[in-house]
């Protein structure tokens, strides 16, 4: 019912579920069914190369969330992702067991190789599927909990925020490259084997890992949809755009802010988890400043606040990614930037703002 | 003895332990007929003394105007008075039971006190109604705000203030779209959604036109005696015109308070305001 009405008020976002439903659908066959010889098969590596931009494109709607509805400048969303990914990690990592280089059933690679005797308290449970996907959920949404209630109580916005939490992902990069940490340091968690028994280069769990990609990208979608557009939506566009203004009215901003902001940090620490085992590799570098000023960009490219124009942002930069550095090895950075400079310059408004544009002159 | 005496006092069957009585947010209460006591008030920025022994009782259902050169304290007093900024030293008690320095923004928003800014701050992205259901008084923890759907009730309040604002025919406009005199009376509409007892009102009129102003009047001086309305406003023929009763506001203390003709004739204020 609530769906219903939800998806008749939001032209654009029903499209982009119908379209996710039909890419669920012709990928599969794509690539499992039609023979590998024929001009329509579909790589398995395309289908991976998908599976990661719907990651990105879930990574991009959370930080539209809290940017473009809450006007929290976040600097430091990609730690969220990062840390839910170590947790995706750390499970792979203890499924591998015996098969390891050293061969140790419990300690994983890097812990023989540092001479640790015994795992760490922090890998206990990581086992368990289920304990891990309960910490890709819970580590970061308590980080950002953490972080939020100090933050946000203390009333520290613009330029100082963005600045703290870009340190805070800076200090957990400094932080998970020692290799006391316990996280694989420099090398991060790789060389994984399968996930929940199966097989992780095999095509169908590909093929399965892409549809819960797809699966949690539109869930996340229509789960964003429903807050901003329910009345703690409107407030966090009332407290982006008047903060004090909405203090006066008696809105609780610190809270409002918070619980956005943890829910934004889950739905990034998910879409890490799904990053992970696509990939086949979590380090240090993911927490990296850069990442998460690259996030934004993708955000702005699409159009902020609006949901969907984070998401095509997201698949539009990084699929250019991938076909500049192939066609263009030499220039694509150069290609790249010019992207971000045109689109900032012409289209302030992103790329969903071209839409708006032309049925304003019309 | 003294054991004893302690065990006595655990047991005394006519009271209860304090921890056990429910801590019942007081609720305003105007029984002496004065919804506002400022005693004392003395605030200080820097060394220049905003605020100077400020002494001013606003009675209940009163619509009170307060005048002042520039400088003269108004701003911080109202910003006293909302929370937004504390005293050094003095007292400001909203009814006989609210201590306003022990209480922040939101907390002093939900007892019933609503302001309306100098410069109008409407939430320009949002629709005129929307405007008016987030100033709505409601639950406003973050839970209920997800959950939250207008009903009928809600709904005739925002259509009842849309009509008292006259900003019908607006209601799925953005605000940012507004005039400037309509975006002051939508502020005034998003006071009135939030049921407060008291209105402060900051300079309501600032670059209105004449006919904007006129009607501005009226919304003001319909809803005083419902109301507790105080206006501060630097336009003499505006306050002239709805004025009962005034207070002069000069180096943060009052310097003359009383009906319009009474305060145009005192020597002191001619001297400090209106005789330049």
């Amino acid at each position: 019912m609530l769906l219903m009405k939800m998806i008749r008020s939001d032209k654009p976002g029903a499209w982009l579920l119908a379209i996710l439903l039909v890419v669920s659908i012709v990928v599969p066959v794509l690539n499992l069914l039609v023979p590998e010889n024929s001009a329509f098969h579909l790589s398995t590596y395309t289908v991976t190369l998908l599976g990661k931009y719907l990651t990105y494109a879930l990574l991009a709607l959370a930080a539209d969330l809290v940017w473009g509805y809450l006007g929290i400048l976040t600097l430091g969303h990609a730690a969220f992702f990062a840390l839910g990914g170590y947790a995706m990690g750390m499970y792979l990592m203890r499924q591998i067991g015996e098969r390891g280089v050293y061969g140790d059933p419990v300690l994983p690679d890097f812990m023989v190789f540092l001479n640790w005797q015994e795992l760490p308290w922090f890998w206990y449970g990581f086992d368990q599927f289920w304990f891990a996907a309960l910490m890709v959920i819970v580590v970061p949404g308590i980080l950002a909990y953490v972080f939020g209630y100090l933050a946000f109580r203390s009333r520290v916005t613009g330029v100082y925020l963005s600045i703290i939490t870009q340190a805070m992902t800076y200090a957990l990069m400094l932080a998970f490259f020692r290799n006391e940490m316990g996280f694989g340091g420099n090398n991060g968690l790789t060389d994984f084997k399968d996930i929940l028994g199966f097989d992780l280069r095999a095509d169908s769990t590909r093929i399965a890992l892409f549809l819960a990609s797809a699966a949690a990208l539109a869930i996340g979608y229509v789960l964003s949809r429903i807050i901003v557009s329910s009345r703690l939506g409107l407030a966090s566009v009332a407290i982006r755009d008047a903060e004090s203004r909405s203090r006066f009215i008696g809105y609780r901003v610190e809270n409002i802010k918070l619980w956005v902001f943890v829910f934004s940090a889950v739905m990034a620490g998910v879409a890490g988890a799904l990053y992970v085992p696509q990939v086949g590799i979590i380090n240090p570098g993911e927490f990296s400043p850069l990442n998460s000023i690259e996030l934004l960009i993708w955000v702005a490219i699409g159009g902020r606040g609006t949901l969907y124009g984070a998401i095509i942002g997201a698949m539009l930069v990084n699929y250019s990614k991938t076909y500049f550095t192939a066609a263009l090895p030499e220039v694509w950075l150069y290609a790249l930037g010019a992207l971000f400079i045109l689109v900032t310059l012409y289209l302030p408004k992103g790329i969903v703002g071209l839409r708006n544009m032309r049925k304003e002159k019309a | 003895m003294k054991a004893m005496q302690i065990l006595r006092e655990f047991s005394r069957r006519d009271r209860v332990f304090d921890f056990l009585v429910k801590a019942m947010p007081p609720e305003l209460d105007v029984s002496h007929n004065i919804i506002l006591y400022l005693e004392g008030l003395n605030k200080s920025f820097d060394g220049f003394k905003a605020i100077n022994d400020l002494n001013l009782y606003i009675e209940t259902g009163e619509l009170r105007c307060i005048i002042g050169p520039n400088g003269a304290g108004k701003s911080t007093m109202m910003d006293i008075i909302t929370g937004k900024t504390r005293p050094d030293t003095g007292q400001a008690w909203f009814g006989q039971r609210l201590n306003l320095l022990e209480m922040d923004e939101p907390e002093i928003a939900e007892a019933g006190i609503g302001r309306k800014f100098q410069k109008p701050t409407v939430f320009e992205n949002l629709t005129v109604s929307q405007n008016l259901e987030l100033a709505m008084s409601q639950d406003k923890r973050v839970w209920p705000l997800l959950v939250a759907r207008l009903n009928a009730e809600q709904r005739e309040l925002i259509d009842e203030v849309l009509t008292i604002i006259g900003l019908n025919a607006l209601a799925v406009d953005l605000a940012g779209k507004l005039s400037h005199g309509q975006k002051q009376w939508l502020e005034i509409g998003m006071l009135l959604m939030q049921k407060p007892a008291l209105l402060l009102v900051d300079e309501p009129v600032a670059g209105m036109t004449h006919q904007e102003m006129e009607r501005t009047a009226e919304l003001l001086t319909s809803l005083a005696g419902k109301h507790t309305v105080i206006v501060v406003e630097h336009d003499m023929d505006f306050v002239r015109s709805i004025a009962r009763k005034v207070t002069v506001l000069h180096q943060g203390s009052v310097l003359a308070e009383g009906s319009m003709a009474e305060v145009q004739s005192d020597p002191r204020v001619i001297e400090v305001y209106l005789g330049e």
